[in-house]
C-alpha cells in the first residue's frame, strides 16, 4: 500500500527559552495522510514537545527556538511568513484535560467557527451538529445544547473538545494524551473515536499508555531523552523492533 | 506541673484570649450597626428624599440634593474607575504577565489601597480644585476614581492569573487571537470574581467622606451640574452631626442609616452572588 506524507520532519531541533541544550534533537520522521501516528516514550522524551511543533503552540512563550523544518504540504510551517490563525485552523489540537470555555455546549462547537466570521445561524447549527455526530456526542447532548458545557462529565467534556476542533475542519488533529484524565469507559469512547476520525483527518497521538498506542495507531515513534529512537509500523515496534532500548520500553523494562 | 496540665493551660489561654477578642471586635461592629439602626429608622420619612434642605434651624426639608449627588459622583466615579481597573489588571495579568514592569504595577497599587483616602482627596484638591479656583462635582467623582483603580485592577490582576492556563492554550490552538483569548474566555471563565471586585469596590467609595471634603465639598441646593459643589451623602452627614440643630443630627442619622443599609445589601448580595457560583 502506497502511503502519502502528510507531514514531513527533516532535521528538526527544538530550545526551550533559556537552555543551552536542545529538549529535541535532529528529529526525522514523516507522518501519513489518514493514519494514526503515536508518540511514546518515557516521560520527559520531549515527545509533548514535538507534538506542539506542529501547531506553533511553542511561540506563546518567548524565547523558544524551532531549527529544521516542518513540511506539512510540502511548505515549511516553522518559516517567519506562516500565519499562525490559518496554521491552526488546518491543524487542530485536543489537550490532556479537558478544556471547556465558560459557555454553553453549543458555543464551545460553533467557537472556531465564528473565529472565521460564520455567522449565518443555520450554517453554524449544521456544521455543530455534523462536529458533535463525528465525535459521537450528539444523542447525548441534543437536547440540552444551551446548557454549560462544565455540566457534562470529564469524558463527554473531551469529546466536546474534539467537536470543537473538528468543527473547523483540520487536516491534521493533534492528541496531547487525551485520556490520561479519563475513567476506562470514557477512554475507550475516546479510542474508538480516535480510530473512526483518521478518515477525515491525520492524526498524532501522545500517550504515555503503550497498549493505546497499539490499539489506535497505525505507525509508532519512539522517542527516548529528545531523540528519535526508532519509528516503524506499530505492529512491528511492538512485536519486532529493531533496536534494543525500543525493546526494552515496549517490553516494560523501563520507562 | 507535669508536661500534659501545662500543655492544656497554655491551650485554655490561647482559648481564652482569642475568643474574647473575637467579642471585642463584634460587640463594637454590632453596636454601632444596631445604634445607626435604632436612630436612624425613626428619622425616615419621606420628605428626606423629595425635599432639599431647609435654612438652618427650621426643622423641614431632606436631603434629595445629597442623595441625588451622592449617585452622581459615585456613577460617574464608577464609569472612570472601573474601565481602567479592569483594563490595567488586563494588561499586567496577560500582556505584560510576569515582566518587572507588571510587578512594579502590582506593587503600586497594593501600596494605593492602602494610602488614607484624605491623601487623595488632598492631591485631587491640588489638580483639580485649585486651579479652577472651585470645588466641583468632576473632581469629587475623579477622587473617588482614584480610589477605586487599585483596588479593581488588582483584583481583576489576580482573578485572570486564577485562570488555569490550558484553557488560553485551548482558544490559541483554535486559531484565535490573544485579544479574543481573553474577551471570549478568560473574561467568561474570571467573571464573577472580577463583578465581586467591582461591587466591592464601589461599596468602599460610596463610604468615603474625606477624599469628598477637599473636591465636591456641599452644596444646599439641588444640582446636577459636575462643574459645581455637590452635595454628598457622607459629607452631608458629617456637616449635620457637626452642626448645633438638633433636626440637622436626626437628619443625619436618617442619611447614616440609608447609607449603610444601602452598603450592607450590595456587600450582602454580592457575597451570596461568589456562595452561590461557587457552591456549584
Amino acid at each position: 500500500m502506497e502511503e502519502k506524507v502528510k507531514i514531513q520532519v527533516n532535521n528538526f531541533s527544538f530550545y526551550y527559552a533559556g537552555a543551552d541544550k536542545p529538549a529535541l534533537k535532529n528529529i526525522n520522521l514523516p507522518v501519513y495522510e489518514n493514519r494514526v501516528t503515536a508518540l511514546i516514550g518515557p516521560s520527559g522524551c520531549g515527545k509533548t514537545t514535538l507534538l506542539r511543533s506542529f501547531n506553533r503552540m511553542h511561540d506563546l512563550y518567548h524565547g523558544n527556538r524551532y531549527e529544521g523544518e516542518i513540511l506539512l504540504d510540502g511548505q515549511n510551517i516553522l518559516s517567519d511568513d506562516i500565519d499562525l490563525i490559518d496554521l491552526r485552523s488546518r491543524v487542530g489540537m485536543v489537550f490532556q484535560k479537558p478544556t471547556p470555555f465558560p459557555m454553553s455546549i453549543f458555543d464551545n462547537v460553533a467557537y472556531g467557527l465564528r473565529l472565521r466570521g460564520i455567522k449565518d445561524k443555520s450554517e453554524l447549527e449544521g456544521r455543530v451538529e455534523k462536529a458533535l455526530k463525528q465525535a459521537a456526542l450528539w444523542d447525548e447532548v441534543k437536547d440540552r445544547l444551551k446548557d454549560s458545557a462544565s455540566g457534562l462529565s470529564g469524558g463527554q467534556q473531551q469529546r466536546l473538545v474534539i467537536a470543537r476542533a473538528l468543527a473547523v475542519e483540520p487536516e491534521v488533529l493533534l492528541f496531547d494524551e487525551p485520556t490520561s484524565a479519563l475513567d476506562p469507559i470514557s477512554t475507550s469512547k475516546i479510542e474508538e473515536l480516535v480510530v473512526s476520525l483518521k478518515d477525515t483527518v491525520t492524526i498524532i497521538i501522545v500517550t504515555h499508555n503503550m497498549q493505546q498506542a497499539a490499539r489506535v495507531s497505525d505507525y509508532t515513534a519512539f522517542m527516548y531523552l529528545g531523540e528519535l529512537i526508532e519509528f516503524d509500523k506499530t505492529d512491528i515496534i511492538f512485536t519486532s523492533p529493531k533496536k534494543k532500548l525500543t525493546e526494552d520500553y515496549v517490553s516494560g523494562r523501563f520507562g | 506541673m507535669d508536661i500534659k496540665t501545662k500543655r492544656k493551660l497554655k491551650g485554655s489561654i490561647a482559648l481564652i484570649l482569642s475568643t474574647f477578642a473575637a467579642f471585642m471586635g463584634l460587640f463594637w461592629l454590632v453596636f454601632i450597626i444596631f445604634d445607626v439602626l435604632r436612630h436612624g429608622i425613626t428619622a425616615l420619612n419621606l420628605e428626606l428624599f423629595l425635599e432639599d434642605p431647609a435654612p438652618p434651624g427650621i426643622p423641614e426639608g431632606g436631603l434629595r440634593n445629597a442623595f441625588v449627588g451622592q449617585l452622581l459622583i459615585t456613577s460617574v466615579a464608577t464609569l472612570i474607575g472601573v474601565p481602567l481597573g479592569v483594563l490595567g489588571g488586563t494588561f499586567i495579568a496577560e500582556y505584560a504577565r510576569g515582566t518587572r514592569f507588571a510587578q512594579l504595577i502590582s506593587i503600586l497599587s497594593d501600596i494605593m489601597v492602602s494610602v488614607p483616602s484624605i491623601v487623595v482627596g488632598t492631591f485631587i484638591y491640588a489638580i483639580m480644585v485649585k486651579p479652577f479656583g472651585h470645588f466641583s462635582g468632576w473632581a469629587g467623582a475623579a477622587a473617588l476614581a482614584f480610589i477605586m483603580i487599585p483596588v479593581v485592577l488588582r483584583t481583576t490582576e489576580d482573578m485572570l492569573k486564577l485562570v488555569p492556563w490550558t484553557l488560553r492554550e485551548a482558544a490559541f490552538a483554535l486559531g484565535a487571537s490573544y485579544f479574543r483569548v481573553i474577551k471570549d474566555v478568560v473574561y467568561r471563565a474570571a467573571a464573577t470574581g472580577i463583578l465581586t471586585g467591582i461591587i466591592l469596590a464601589i461599596a468602599r467609595v460610596a463610604g468615603e467622606t474625606a477624599p469628598l471634603l477637599f473636591t465636591s465639598f456641599n452644596n444646599s441646593y439641588f444640582t446636577l451640574n459636575m462643574n459645581e459643589p455637590i452635595a454628598s451623602l457622607t459629607v452631608t452627614i458629617f456637616n449635620y452631626a457637626m452642626g448645633p440643630y438638633e433636626d440637622w443630627h436626626e437628619k443625619a442619622w436618617a442619611a447614616a442609616f440609608i447609607i449603610t443599609v444601602v452598603i450592607l445589601l450590595v456587600t450582602i448580595i454580592t457575597r451570596s452572588i461568589i456562595h452561590w457560583r461557587y457552591k456549584t
